[in-house]
């Protein structure tokens, strides 16, 4: 059950960055704007995959939790 | 600069690289192995990044700005769902000694030769072009790096003689170290670690040159990235760059197309073969896979970064003047004279390019040795499995004329196609050839219903529209057939356009192709799969595959479909034939002499043979082999799910046997620690007056006292032990007869009236006139009451306990209930009453007793056709009650009954 759970869990990020990678999302950042003084569109896109990388991370190196055994 | 200089820097790379390895593998030897390590492996990925990544980004972002990354944000979306698709791959791979992606779809099939065969034409058909890209940019950064400093254009393709061709002999070169480090062994289930350390090395010197080249520019040649960006503002042809419809010509957003390259991207990086081999084959530890997961990511993330600023400076740099982008990376620090920097990123695109030449021959010699030369040479007459003669030195060889056979023909493809598109083209061509492996592989994992003739259907479909939407194209523009033939279609037949079928127009030629390859390949897949029922080997085979996880979850062995008659001996002449003497014998622990003496293998043995093999020859030809010598019956469907069933069916007893096991053990220890107990204070009183002689009297009568209460404790125990034990083994003997169960309540409750009165504890029994009587033990019963009695005394408060006591009478069951008032049972122990030596309360607080008396109880009315339990909610208190049947007439207990 716990397995199921897991997987399911590790499909949201995944599901995530599907749609934030694509169309129509991707509309959102598609404009005439700069950051810093660098174009939007591209400071997005980087921005999201520094963001998922780092989900990515901390979800692989994060201890696993140990669970008390159940019992009484 | 001078061509000796650049030689002499290409061939000593490449002898650096031959130094990492051959370390690599020293250590390995030692037992201290470089490369077990999440971020080796991660790093390994980075196999990812070729000479197209490092050229070709930067041209096709100076055509077309952020359009570079969906084949780098593919990856990461892989890498999301590595713990779930990859994962699976790698034990897959790990328990049936999958050696390459031929062999994964071939054997998930049924060990089909026929599909091994055709994955790995797929296979080399596709990824030739890629090869010769590799080449080709190797051979284009010699004749840039030793061009006049003037000549800023690349030199016309094939403009060298083929003797004085650079690539050819970094293609020799390659050929020899990938000779020296992919073919040490025959097993590529054991991992080439020399290999694997020399490709990790690659990747940080490709990182490290693309970094240093993109400082150089933004910050050597601009003042930072938005200096670069607010220039590009100036240019009108630079200013859409920054937006998505950059490229596309309208303005608009072809998001089919970025959906389909991230698509391509996500398939590519789990279904090149330098990929598989890398991800899976060479996998040391599937727990590298998690730090993996991030680290690829964080490679591609960086190799990418000044993509754009390289390729907008590029073009502010050299403005109007006609240089192919893919070169800026040279050109810029060439052009500025910053010769260390160009030589550096010069050993770094080789780097690239040879990383990737390296693991994909490797993978793809593999591919051919097993899946298409050995099974021809298996049919061959005269080499038949009975034939002598070690295959160990044969099977190596054929691989190493496989590998430099492949670069050969790469290095053709180069020398006839080269020049004709840029490199990004080329890659995406071969990206979407493998492509096609998604559907069987993928769908093979997951559905068991996939059959061998779903998958062979779904890959030549999807192959063949492949090569006619966008091989053929390719071709024409190479010019080999008429441009017209494109435009048109054949025969003028406009619906059958290559890159517009029936119509589809307003999609570039990858995303078309893909649509109509994956649409065919998945629709003759599933439908073919639908159509026919899958024969026997193909069905075990999806169980082995696609329960995977779940075994590994179980612990589980994996069922062994196989029936027949097998002589160890013969299974050792062959695996000592295929496998050479030392390896072939350890599968048989027994050594020569059971050989000798023609004893059977069991199922178990054979398949361990068969795996092994399969990891030297791949699972097609292993499986041929082993048939040829065992007399094996054929298994039907019905065999298949009886194994299946029994293979179930034995893990259920084991785990069974297993808990039983447990259980008795838990007993002995409890018991064990019950009986220390008393003993304990026994012995230590006893030993108290023996000590004191001059105890005085009141003491050594307290001590007396204890001692012997503890002694009837212990006997107790003991008595209850031995009761359990009678229960359990069903040795106790029953003397049943009619039991009236009021009577034996009254009497119970008078039978414990003295500890009642003590205590102050008050008994309402609430009882009817009469019952039926049942069918029971009197002193068993008795036994249960007086236990359900006395756990209520010990709980009810002192002063003011009350028990009720009531007997109902159903119509097929008497029901007694026992509730009293003390603290009840927590709701975290309730599951456990029952349990032996599971006692309510803590073991401060909780009153004297065995903990048996419950699982006792249970048990007689268990044994007397009823049952015992613990009322869900009683209100504060606990109340406990059991249910004992009447003998079958009705009409008896319909006169006897009384409502409360």
């Amino acid at each position: 059950m716990n397995r199921k759970r897991n997987t399911r869990l590790a499909l949201v990020p995944c599901v995530a960055a599907v749609l934030l990678l694509n169309f129509p999302l991707i509309l959102v950042w598609d404009r005439d704007v700069t950051v810093a003084g660098l174009p939007l569109l591209p400071v997005a896109l980087f921005g999201i995959w520094a963001v998922l990388i780092a989900l990515v991370a901390l979800i692989g190196e994060a201890r696993p939790v140990r669970r008390r055994p159940d019992g009484g | 600069m001078s061509a000796p200089l650049i030689l002499g820097l290409s061939f000593g790379y490449l002898l650096l690289l031959f130094a990492v390895a051959a370390i690599a593998e020293r250590r390995a030897a030692a037992g201290r192995s470089l490369i077990d390590n999440g971020l080796v492996y991660g790093l390994s990925l980075g196999v990812y990044c070729t000479a197209w990544t490092y050229f070709g980004s930067v041209g096709q972002a100076a055509k077309s700005g952020v359009w570079f990354l969906p084949t780098y944000l593919g990856p990461m979306l892989a890498m999301l769902l590595a713990g779930v698709v990859v994962l699976r791959m790698i034990r897959i791979a790990r328990t049936y000694r999958i050696t390459s992606i031929a062999d994964f779809i071939a054997s998930r099939y049924g060990k089909s030769p026929l599909l091994a065969a055709l994955v790995t034409l797929i296979t080399v058909v596709g990824i030739l072009p890629y090869i010769a890209l590799q080449l080709e940019a190797v051979s284009t950064g010699y004749a840039l790096m030793t061009a006049a400093p003037a000549g800023e254009a690349a030199p016309a393709y094939g403009a060298t003689a083929w003797w004085r061709d650079t690539a050819l002999y970094v293609a020799l070169a390659l050929a020899a170290f990938t000779i020296l480090f992919g073919t040490r062994h025959l097993d590529t289930a054991e991992r080439h670690e020399g290999m694997v350390a020399a490709i990790a090395f690659e990747s940080v010197v490709k990182l490290a040159a693309f970094l240093a080249v993109g400082v150089f520019v933004t910050w050597g040649l601009f003042a930072g990235p938005a200096d670069i960006w607010a220039r590009a503002q100036q240019v009108p042809e630079l200013r859409d760059l920054g937006r998505l419809g950059a490229g596309s010509g309208a303005g608009g957003f072809a998001h089919a197309q970025w959906f389909a390259m991230i698509l391509l991207a996500t398939l590519s990086v789990l279904l090149l073969p330098r990929q598989f081999q890398m991800m899976v084959v060479e996998c040391v530890d599937e727990r590298h896979l998690k730090r993996a997961a991030w680290v690829f990511p964080a490679y591609l993330f960086l190799i990418n970064l000044f993509v754009l600023p390289i390729a907008i400076g590029g073009e502010l740099y050299f403005g109007a003047a006609p240089v192919n982008a893919d070169t800026f990376v040279l050109l810029l620090p060439l052009a500025e004279g910053a010769r260390a920097l160009a030589l550096l990123v010069y050993v770094g695109g080789l780097s690239a390019a040879t990383a990737m030449l390296i693991v994909e021959t490797v993978a793809v010699s593999t591919m051919v040795c097993n899946d298409l030369v050995m099974p021809a040479l298996f049919r061959w007459r005269g080499f038949g499995a009975r034939a002598g003669g070690e295959l160990t030195g044969l099977l190596l060889n054929i691989r190493r004329v496989s590998i430099v056979a492949i670069l050969l023909l790469g290095y053709v493809y180069f020398r006839v196609a080269g020049g004709a598109h840029e490199l990004v083209s080329i890659g995406l061509i071969s990206f979407a050839a493998v492509a096609q492996f998604a559907p069987a592989l993928l769908g093979g994992m997951y559905w068991k219903g996939g059959t061998r003739l779903g998958a062979l259907g779904g890959l030549t479909g999807g192959f063949v529209v492949w090569a006619y939407t966008l091989m053929l194209p390719s071709f024409a523009r190479s010019g080999w057939i008429s441009a017209d033939f494109v435009a048109h279609g054949p025969w003028r037949l406009d619906l059958l356009a290559p890159e517009a079928l029936f119509g589809v127009a307003g999609l570039d030629n990858i995303t078309h192709a893909l649509f109509w390859s994956l649409l065919v390949n998945i629709g003759l897949y599933v439908g073919l799969s639908l159509w026919r029922a899958p024969g026997a080997r193909e069905t075990s085979q999806a169980l082995l595959f696609v329960d995977i996880m779940k075994r590994h979850h179980d612990g589980g062995e994996a069922p062994v479909f196989w029936r027949g008659r097998a002589r160890i001996a013969d299974l050792r002449a062959l695996s000592v034939r295929v496998l050479g003497t030392e390896r072939g014998g350890v599968l048989f622990a027994g050594g020569a002499e059971v050989a000798a003496g023609g004893a059977l293998a069991d199922a178990r043995l054979v398949d361990r043979v068969e795996r092994r093999l399969a990891g030297a020859v791949g699972s097609a030809s292993a499986r041929v082999l082993v048939a040829s010598v065992v007399e094996e019956e054929a298994l039907g469907l019905d065999d298949v799910i009886a194994i299946l069933h029994e293979a179930t069916e034995l893990r259920a007893a084991n785990e069974k046997l297993k808990s039983l096991d447990q259980l008795k053990d838990d007993f002995i220890s409890s018991v064990t620690h019950e009986l220390r107990t008393p003993l304990t204070s026994i012995r230590a009183l006893s030993e108290l007056m023996l000590d004191t002689p001059d105890m005085d009297d009141a003491q050594r009568d307290a001590f007396l006292r204890i001692v012997v209460a503890e002694s009837e404790r212990l006997s107790r125990l003991v008595n209850q032990v031995l009761d359990m034990a009678k229960l359990e083994s069903g040795q106790a003997e029953w003397q049943n007869s009619d039991v009236d169960l009021r009577a034996l309540i009254v009497s119970s409750i008078g039978a414990m009236g003295a500890l009642f009165a003590e205590r102050g504890t008050e008994v309402v029994a609430d009882l009817p006139a009469s019952v039926p009587p049942v069918r029971a033990d009197a002193d068993r019963l008795t036994q249960v009451l007086l236990n359900l009695l006395s756990n209520a005394a010990k709980f009810v408060p002192e002063g003011r306990g009350r028990i009720d006591v009531t007997l109902t009478v159903g119509a097929r069951h008497l029901e007694v209930r026992v509730r009293d008032n003390g603290p009840g049972v927590p709701p975290a122990d309730r599951a456990h009453v029952f349990d032996r030596f599971r006692q309510g309360g803590d073991a401060l607080t909780r009153p004297s007793g065995t903990g048996l008396g419950l699982p006792i109880s249970r048990r007689i009315v268990n044994h007397l056709g009823g049952e015992m339990w613990l009322e869900p909610d009683a209100g504060g208190g606990a109340c406990f009650g059991f249910r004992l049947p009447l003998p079958a007439a009705p009409e008896a207990a319909e006169a006897g009954r009384t409502e409360q």
